[in-house]
């Protein structure tokens, strides 16, 4: 009988390797190319609407890219982009709302309540909880800091 | 070439939080939220050390779209609230990101409600 540690060191000796290259080289290059995509929205609404400030800009950029995110998972394209691309679909913020957007899809048949707005942050929830406690935390911590300084 | 190698630089910042990601999901199993979450939380760290600056200067957009960039204006949201009083200091976090957040419920509704639920494929 093996125990969890040594199955463990089997199972990662026993896998293949080149594929764990090939997810790598992925996530890069989709990641890569999502966040390009946005610099391209920067740059056009840079040009477009000249008189909002960067932080606006950024804020449409981030929104428009969430609209993709959604408008894709709710095709079923972004599922089959995650299944090749791993990690490069999910740390742009389009795989944030893929994360709300893909259960909301899923118990869609259960109805608007018990369906759809209960079940759209079951993922994403850690997130929101955790952000809003960082912030908190920061803003504390900096509030005690520049009072006592 | 300036806008070139601007692109450049956003495509391989971007990709490097990617590869990180995907390193930790082929070492240590970790499922979507556990990434998200710890991303979120290296972006809240690099603020408030005042690294991100660099970062987001290096990486422009590269930067800002990956869930780090999220984690950041968290946390310089609430250091900009911080310099106001204890109320800015506590809400202006959320305040940054109420944009996203909005686009997020929003579209996740929206795109909830009138896309066909399909069965997962494995």
């Amino acid at each position: 009988m093996m125990n969890k540690e040594e199955y463990k060191k089997h199972v990662s000796k026993t896998c293949p390797k080149t594929k764990e290259w090939r997810t790598m080289l992925l996530a890069f290059i989709v990641g890569g190319t999502i966040c390009m995509i946005g610099e391209g929205f920067r740059d056009l609404y840079t040009e477009v609407i000249p008189k909002f400030n960067s932080t606006q800009v950024t804020s449409l950029v981030t929104i428009t890219m969430i609209f993709f995110g959604s408008l894709f998972t709710g095709l079923g394209l972004y599922d089959k982009l995650g299944r090749y691309a791993g990690a490069g679909s999910v740390i742009p913020i389009t795989g944030f709302a893929n994360s709300v957007v893909s259960p909301a899809v899923e118990f869609n048949r259960e109805g608007l309540f018990y369906g759809v707005m209960s079940n759209m942050f079951v993922v994403a929830g850690p997130i929101i909880v955790s952000g809003v406690v960082w912030s908190v935390l920061v803003g504390l911590i900096y509030f005690i800091v520049g009072v006592a300084v | 070439m300036e806008i070139f190698l601007l692109y450049l630089r956003v495509f391989a910042t971007g990709g490097t939080f990617c590869l990180i990601g995907q390193i930790l999901i082929n070492k240590t199993k970790m499922n979507t939220a556990r990434i998200l979450v710890l991303f979120l939380s290296i972006g809240v760290i690099l603020e408030a050390t005042g690294l991100w600056m660099y970062v987001e200067g290096f990486g422009a957009s590269g930067a800002t779209i990956p869930i780090v960039g999220f984690g950041a204006s968290l946390a310089r949201g609430a250091i900009n609230g911080a310099k106001i009083g204890i109320l800015p200091a506590l809400t202006m976090g959320l305040e940054s990101v109420a944009g996203g957040l909005t686009a997020v419920i929003v579209f996740g509704l929206f795109f909830g409600l009138v896309s066909r639920s399909r069965t997962k494929k494995m």
